[in-house]
């Protein structure tokens, strides 16, 4: 019998990926085609969704090419960048207007002034998170207040509304020729629109957003069959979608309350896995959908996102030429011993989780002449681990979880250096997995896992294997918790620095 | 293919006869034409070469052809013209030994996940073998990363890494190498190297050259494990195996520019 593959398909917010992954969870094939980033204004951001649509066709027509004969590709799951926002015609299947994308400040107005009128506390009682702009559901006020005639085409049903994996499986499986319009529940939890309790629409959060139920995809579960892409050849039932945090969080088989993954690229995003029941936050990590298995209870998960991380990287490289190349940003470090006193806040627009601090700016604290290129780049790497403490302490003091070691991915996890300084800085051990592309990979098994590739998550669970690991040493974990709160005083003064 | 000694200078082609104490001829000439070419700042005939540097045009002809070899010069085959080469570039830049395992661990994973045994990535570091990236095992099992640690030069990666050291490399061959000249003539002729319980008693490692953009050996990779899981009885390795781990050396071969321009 030929191997049994899997289509993954990881829309991201550069590019759009095709991957193939074998039932031992190892990729097969992939191919990648990059988008156009449209910048229209400052702080707008903008994606072609018909570019990112032929994109999709021509990435999963070749990957498809490339394992034909080797096996069979028995259906496909979707990752995507989470929170764009895309409305277009459904009798043309022509959008109205380019997606506007998770990174877009647009709204930053319109959400103060949502959030300043007195019934706006019902946001974060019903969808579980704070009215803010990095949301789904204020792009979309947005474009129904500002695309001439679209909210009285919207009400009369001639639009549809949609994140992008909605608009991909409507595409995939016919368009204006009986596409599915339907979404998935860790999608719709961020839209501001869905209550978290019932993973509905919330028809208040839909009148105090003004938002017409017309438009609006069936929220379905992450796993499970939500059509069958008859754009491929051959045709494959769309059997997995899932945001592409919670992908990774899948694809690193944290199925148990208390595991936990991040991902350390531009930003970092961790994911602790809450099980079943909704935590409710005070300090200042996000309560979000996990996934949800047809059938099944959903699963929640805190969520910490910190907006600097490897971009500091890139910063040292390019904002001041201090290295050729990102890895070598471990070289320089290891030129010496310790940060030399020295402190980078990077809070480039702000901070995130868990501050939440939107004034806050960047610095560099503790400049003596002593100070090096050498202690520079080590106090840019262990400000990435010291925002991976912020987070944790917040999800513990939320959740009352322990976290028995952490999951990472991403492009910084070759930094040795950093791997070790999180283990110490958290006391935890830190483990790598084998299979670097988690997102795609949690997209695969949501699909597979849905058409019996994978009999349960127990299978996949044994699919993971550690790749490497990295053991807090007892020594400098103390040392670290005595030296975190300097790193807090710090962090106090890029907000104070930031004050009007 | 081989990169040698014999693409530099060479005494016995007559090249290098010593003009002054403590001056080689041929380098100090061959210097001169560089500079004429660099100074040039596009490209140069050999005729106008040659008057430049007040030279016999054969005489400027074989040195020209030597820097051609070791990719100091170039020469454009429509117009049979000199420019700098990009060989010369190469010179300063050092492969940071961090940006070596960013860019390998891609294939280091993927050999790892494939062949179901620990996967290290090895260089010289002052005629040491240091671990540079190492994958776990893929069975869960309690194991320490080992980057930075030093490996003897009986492993097959201190033999592949010793096979291609010279001195016109830069680096220097492990110290202390108890490996036949003939295994490591062996290992330069077929591309990879074995290591047969001469390390630790019971252990193999299979392992094949990672050669950067000049074509030069820059690191070693290999797979380690049980030997009988390794090798057949034979003592040669499992087909399957081998061609993994020298597939995954060429990647990254190729993911560091090697045979793509």
């Amino acid at each position: 019998m030929a191997d049994r593959y899997v289509l993954a398909v990881d829309q991201g917010t550069t590019s759009t990926r095709s991957l193939v992954f074998d039932r031992g969870g190892r990729m097969v094939a992939v191919r990648q085609r990059e988008h156009r980033q449209h910048f229209p204004r400052p702080g707008w951001v903008e994606h072609d969704p018909m570019e990112i649509w032929a994109n999709t066709q021509r990435t999963c027509a070749q990957v498809l090419a490339d394992v034909s004969g080797r096996g069979d590709v028995v259906a496909l799951g979707i990752a995507n960048q989470r929170e764009t926002t895309v409305v277009w015609e459904r009798d043309t299947g022509r959008p109205i207007t380019r997606a506007l994308v998770w990174q877009d400040t647009r709204t930053d107005e319109l959400v103060s002034e949502l959030a300043a009128r007195p019934d706006a506390g019902l946001v974060a009682e019903r969808s579980g998170m704070a009215i803010a702009g990095y949301f789904a559901g204020p792009r979309l006020r947005w474009i129904l207040d500002r695309v001439p005639r679209a909210r009285e085409r919207a009400e009369r049903g001639e639009l549809l509304f949609g994140t992008m994996e909605t608009w991909l499986i409507w595409n995939l499986t016919g368009g204006p020729d009986g596409g599915v319009h339907v979404t998935d529940v860790t999608n719709a939890s961020r839209t501001l629109l869905m209550d978290v309790r019932t993973c509905r629409w919330d028809a208040g959060l839909l009148a105090f957003f003004g938002i017409p139920a017309a438009m609006l995809p069936e929220i379905r579960p992450s796993v499970g069959v939500l059509g069958v892409a008859t754009a491929l050849s051959p045709a494959l039932p769309i059997a997995g979608a899932l945001g592409d945090q919670q992908a990774a969080l899948f694809g690193q088989a944290c199925f148990a309350p208390g595991e936990a993954k991040c991902t350390y690229g531009t930003g970092s995003f961790l994911l602790q896995n809450t099980g079943t029941e909704l935590v409710r936050t005070r300090s200042g990590s996000i309560s979000t959908v996990a996934y949800q298995l047809a059938g099944e209870p959903v699963h929640y998960a805190l969520e910490g996102s910190v907006a600097v991380a490897g971009a500091l990287v890139q910063w040292l490289r390019d904002g001041l030429g201090l290295i050729g190349s990102a890895p070598e940003v471990e070289t320089l470090a290891r030129t010496v011993s310790d940060n030399g006193g020295c402190y980078v806040v990077p809070a480039f627009s702000g901070l995130l989780a868990p501050h939440w601090r939107g004034e806050a700016r960047g610095l560099v604290a503790g400049l003596t002449s002593y100070v090096t290129k050498g202690h520079l780049a080590r106090a840019v790497l262990e400000a990435t681990g010291w925002q991976t403490r912020d987070v944790v302490q917040a999800m513990a003091a939320d959740s009352g979880l322990s976290l028995p070691a952490l999951r990472v991915d991403g492009g910084m996890t070759t930094n040795n250096l950093l791997m070790q300084f999180v283990a110490d800085a958290l006391d935890t051990p830190v483990v790598r997995p084998m299979v670097g592309e988690t997102v795609s990979l949690g997209a695969a098994y949501a699909a597979g896992l849905a058409v019996g590739v994978w009999s349960d998550v127990e299978a996949l669970r044994r699919n993971w294997h550690r790749a490497a690991q990295w053991t807090p040493s007892p020594d400098r974990a103390q040392a670290l918790t005595a030296e975190y709160p300097t790193w807090e005083r710090a962090v106090q003064l890029s907000i104070a620095w930031g004050a009007p | 293919m081989s990169h040698s000694a014999h693409c530099a200078t060479n005494p016995s082609d007559g090249l290098a006869s010593v003009a002054v104490p403590g001056s080689v001829q041929s380098i100090e000439r061959a210097a001169a034409i560089l500079q004429v070419v660099a100074g040039s700042g596009g490209s140069l005939g050999v005729t106008d070469i040659s008057e430049a540097v007040g030279l016999a045009k054969t005489t400027t002809h074989s040195l020209l052809r030597t820097l051609l070899l070791v990719g100091f010069v170039e020469q454009d085959r429509a117009t049979g013209r000199y420019a700098l080469g990009t060989g010369l570039l190469r010179l300063g830049a050092h492969l940071d030994v961090n940006e070596l395992r960013a860019r390998s661990s891609n294939w280091s994973d993927a050999l790892a996940a494939r062949s179901g045994h620990a996967v290290r990535l090895a260089t010289l570091v002052g005629g040491e073998v240091v671990v540079v990236h190492h994958v776990f095992r893929p069975d869960d099992s309690a194991q320490v990363l080992e980057v930075g640690d030093v490996l003897p030069p009986t492993t097959a990666l201190g033999k592949v890494l010793r096979a291609h050291s010279h001195p016109h490399t830069g680096h220097r061959p492990p110290a202390g190498a108890a490996v036949s000249t003939a295994e490591l003539a062996e290992v330069r002729a077929r591309g990879w190297a074995t290591e047969q319980g001469e390390y630790e008693a019971g252990l193999g490692g299979l392992a094949a050259p990672v050669r950067g953009a000049g074509g030069l050996v820059v690191a070693a990779l290999g797979v380690s494990g049980p030997r009988s899981s390794l090798f057949d009885a034979r003592g040669l390795p499992r087909s399957p195996l081998l061609a993994m781990v020298t597939d995954a050396a060429h990647a990254v071969s190729r993911e560091l520019g090697h045979g793509s321009g």
